[in-house]
């Protein structure tokens, strides 16, 4: 029996819930159907053993965009806010990082960080603008809004006045290590920086762009951030809950096998147990290269375009590490309230260089850096009472291990991470109940994430913008008519942002008017 | 085969000792990595072995293709322009691939030799494309330019040609179709397809039987006026046909740099190629844009007064001159037809049937030159077009 929707949205990730809900609050009739057993995608929260529940993925937010916010009239609790950054010593003389402050480094490093944020936050600034609006078509088919966005960025870009103007476009395809390495003394200082700029991507510091990376970061709250109570899972049923208000059904458990098209256009959806639907619209929530090559089918859609979605890199590199601890480890020279802080293991720039290299020949590093977090420490709905969750993510485990994934291979890796940990924290393994690795293969199979790449598609510059996912395709609308994409995979990108979703209902809402 | 065995790096088609051997002119060119020569004799004296006899072409160079796997007729419907499930086994598709842009990438023709396998034969070299339209298809796209070679037989006596060569039931062979004999152990295909426009077929054969091929063809040609021919007889040929070629009336898309260089199978007067009954196929989307919104370029043929050759004229729409409205691509006095004729592109709307167009034509006269506007009619059909090219069976010249 097939039911009639004007939109159907395929999976029910933060995007997908973000998109579904303005959608429906502009009275679209409008389905989600997510493939897992709860809402979210990857943004969901997890028991990974009796009585400890994480974030599955990303457990910091920071970049959830006010327009999304407001709009939806959302409301998130918080566990904590403003986060400090702990940048840890094996010696115990940690660097301590506070918004534009930080402290444990010299004097010169105090002044030039203060400097180098202002800095930062002022382009961040700029590039928000551009985060929650289509990005522009370039060239004979660019619109009149098209032409009128670009003149805008441009003119943002000029206004900051010569000298600055000049930095920023110098400094938006350059290295992070180039920049820290001139600026700051302090090893911990240089790596902490480094590593904002490389976490969740298939970059090293030395790589291009990754002062543009380190930027999208601040494109939010300029990073402030805080930790949702319930964990990452709550942001999302809220935001299921909004779309709910809004009229909108949400179907969970109902994994969709392919994009049904007809007569050259996007006319429903076919889930794996067999059940069809029929929509006028279908929008994605799914990475670009699942929603084209495995849901619609090359065939479907034509050789340029396909060629393009094919190339998309999306090689994800960032693993998520749960330990349940039967009590808080101890770290030298870090106070008990500290433990609601975030932890970073990036020694200096080097370390990270070097723990990258491993994975561009499918090995783990040697030396993963890390970002740590104890979320239960100030949110006791995450472990039984007196004991605690460690929520880690770990880089750099490539979703290609040149041996190939196997219980063995995870294994070895979470007991070299523990080994790495126990450097910082000496009673860590002893405090250990339980544990859980999702490698990118597993967030792949999990999540339903190509190359368990959780940003849907490396940020980089030739992915960015005018090319995200790819060029001709980046304002949301596909190839195909009917059919939309709306995840990460699109401009502006990945992170619990929810512009994506909200720039691709607003592209909907303009160009398909309801007949 | 090393680079160091092939004389100025240059691939020789197994038809080469016997080309050799006729060859009076030393005059050889580049395609795509063989040696083919511009004529053997006198360019004139080949390009009416086609009209008035038959003349033979090395198409050895031609690219092909082996297409073959369980989605084959999905991935050509996909990658050209034309619904190739109406080609049967044992017929052969003259077709166009077009870009996501709507823009000719190349043309060629298609055989649909055994039940699901096809060759694909084209000018150009085309695998990356090829490939990358077999992304997320059950294909296999194998290039068998080396293990296939051909010769292109042409001409009003080339039926009689074959018959005496022994080709039993070749009167049966309808335009664009294709069959198979044996000849001498090895299976020999041959079509009735060409690029004179006149009577003709082509025959393909693996390398080991090439020389032995020849050698039959010449023997039983003898007294049916057979010849070698080069490229710039065929040349003369195709322009009488009204056949367009790569680089010369278009670009391929995937060489132009600057937009609006290249053209769609609309502007190149094969409209007739495209199907919108397909629901997906490469330039779909683009090109039913154009057809709604019009065409920027329209590729004409030219009936031009007088007897100078239009090479590279511009075109303009009154006599007075102004502002050009396009340029002539291919340009010869047509000797069979006793006609000054031409390809040209010229901005639409001009250009419709019956059009008057002037062509500005620079001639050179004893060192000096001179300049005439000579008028030009756009004209519909082929300049040369006999009925024998369609005749099944064909006739005895």
């Amino acid at each position: 029996m097939s039911e009639r929707y004007d939109t159907i949205v395929v999976g029910a990730g933060h995007n997908g819930l973000v998109c579904a809900s303005l959608l429906g609050k502009a009275g679209r009739k409008v389905l989600v159907l997510e493939a897992n057993d709860r809402v979210g995608g990857a943004a969901v929260t997890r028991e990974f053993a009796d009585g400890y529940s994480v974030s599955s993925c990303a457990h910091l937010l920071y970049q959830l965009q006010s327009q999304v916010t407001k709009d939806l009239g959302l409301k998130v609790e918080l566990a904590r806010d403003k986060l400090g950054t702990v940048a840890l010593s094996a010696d115990g003389k940690h660097v301590r990082i506070n918004g534009n402050d930080v402290s444990g480094v010299g004097d010169e490093d105090v002044a030039s960080y203060r400097d180098f944020r202002k800095r930062m936050t002022r382009f961040a600034d700029l590039l928000k603008t551009y985060l929650n609006k289509t990005a522009p078509r370039l060239a004979k088919d660019a619109s009149k809004s098209d032409m009128l966005t670009l003149a805008q960025l441009g003119f943002d870009i000029r206004r900051l006045g010569r000298k600055e103007m000049q930095e920023f476009l110098r400094l938006i395809g350059m290295n992070i290590r180039d920049e820290v390495t001139e600026r700051f003394e302090s090893d911990l200082l240089r790596g902490a920086v480094s590593f904002d700029a490389v976490l969740g991507t298939h970059l090293g510091p030395r790589s291009p762009n990754t002062i543009m990376t380190y930027l999208y970061r601040l494109a939010g709250s300029h990073a402030r951030l805080s930790q949702p109570a319930g964990g990452m899972g709550s942001v999302t049923e809220a935001l299921a809950h909004s779309a709910r208000e809004n009229g909108v059904t949400i179907r969970t458990g109902m994994k969709v096998k392919r994009i049904v098209v007809q007569n050259g256009r996007a006319a429903g959806v076919e889930t794996e147990s067999g059940e069809t639907f029929s929509s006028r619209l279908v929008v994605s929530n799914a990475d670009p290269k699942s929603t084209i090559m495995n849901l619609v089918g090359a065939r479907n859609v034509e050789t340029g375009f396909t060629r393009r979605v094919h190339h998309i890199r999306m090689r994800g590199d960032a693993a998520k590490l749960h330990l349940a601890l039967d009590g808080l480890p101890s770290i030298a020279g870090v106070e008990k309230r500290e433990f609601a802080d975030r932890f970073v293991i990036a020694p200096d720039e080097v370390y990270v260089e070097r723990a990258f290299n491993h994975a561009k020949y499918g090995e783990t590093s040697a030396k993963p850096v890390f970002e740590i977090t104890f979320p239960s420490f100030r949110d006791d709905s995450l472990a039984p009472t007196g004991k605690h969750v460690m929520s880690a993510i770990v880089q750099y485990v490539p979703y290609e291990l040149r041996e190939g994934w196997s219980d063995g291979a995870r294994d070895a890796f979470t007991k070299l991470a523990i080994d790495t940990l126990s450097e910082y924290m000496p009673d860590l393994p002893q405090r250990i109940t339980a544990s859980e690795l999702l490698t990118p293969a597993d967030i792949e199979q999990q999540f339903h994430i190509s190359g368990g790449h959780w940003h849907h598609g490396e940020l980089v510059l030739d992915q960015f913008l005018f090319t995200r996912p790819v060029g001709g395709a980046h304002q949301y609308a596909m190839p195909l008519d009917g059919l939309y994409l709306c995840g990460a995979g699109t401009h502006p990108g990945g992170g619990v942002s929810g512009a994506a979703g909200r720039n691709a209902a607003r592209a909907i809402l303009k160009s398909e008017k309801v007949v | 085969m090393t680079i160091a065995e092939v004389e100025q790096g240059r691939l020789r088609s197994p038809f080469f000792p016997r080309q050799a051997e006729l060859d009076r002119l030393f005059r050889w060119h580049e395609w795509k990595g063989y040696a083919s020569a511009d004529g053997f004799y006198d360019t004139t004296l080949e390009y009416f072995s086609v009209r008035n006899s038959t003349g033979v072409f090395d198409l050895t160079p031609m690219t092909k293709y082996r297409i073959t796997g369980p989605d084959a007729l999905d991935y050509l419907n996909r990658l050209v322009t034309r619904d190739m499930s109406k080609i049967k086994p044992g017929r052969v598709a003259y077709a166009v691939w077009c870009d996501d842009e709507g823009q000719v990438i190349d043309d060629g023709t298609i055989f649909h030799l055994r039940q699901g396998e096809y060759r694909l034969c084209s000018q150009e070299r085309h695998m990356a494309w090829l490939t990358a339209a077999a992304i997320g298809m059950e294909v296999s796209i194998v290039d068998e330019t080396e293990d296939v070679c051909g010769l292109a037989v042409q001409g009003p006596t080339s039926f009689s040609v074959l018959q005496a060569m022994g080709l039993d039931g070749i009167e049966n062979l309808r335009p664009f179709g294709l069959t198979t004999f044996d000849f001498q152990g090895t299976e020999l295909m041959v079509s009735r397809t060409g690029f004179t426009g006149d009577l003709g077929y082509e025959l393909w054969l693996t390398p080991d039987k090439a020389i032995e091929l020849w050698d039959a063809l010449f023997d039983a040609g003898k007294l049916y006026g057979i010849m070698a021919m080069g490229t710039e007889a065929l040349e003369h040929a195709r322009v009488e046909a009204g056949f367009i070629a790569a680089y010369i009336d278009f670009l391929p898309a995937d060489v132009t740099v600057r937009t609006g260089r290249s053209r769609s199978p609309l502007e190149l007067g094969l409209e007739w190629l495209v199907d919108f009954k397909k629901p997906n196929f490469n330039g779909r989307r683009a090109l039913a844009e154009e057809k709604r919104n019009g065409s920027a370029w329209r590729l004409v043929k030219l009936d031009i007064e007088g007897n100078k050759e239009a090479h590279n004229s511009y075109i303009y729409a009154g006599k007075k001159g102004g502002k050009n409205i396009g340029f002539v691509t291919s340009a010869m006095w047509s000797p069979v037809c006793k006609q000054n004729i031409a390809l040209g592109t010229v901005q639409a709307p001009h250009g419709k049937v019956g059009d008057k167009l002037y062509v500005e034509i620079y001639y050179q006269r004893e060192m000096h030159w001179s300049r005439v506007m000579a008028e030009a009619t756009v004209v519909d059909k082929p300049f040369w077009d006999p009925p024998r090219k369609r005749a099944t069976p064909p006739g005895p010249y």
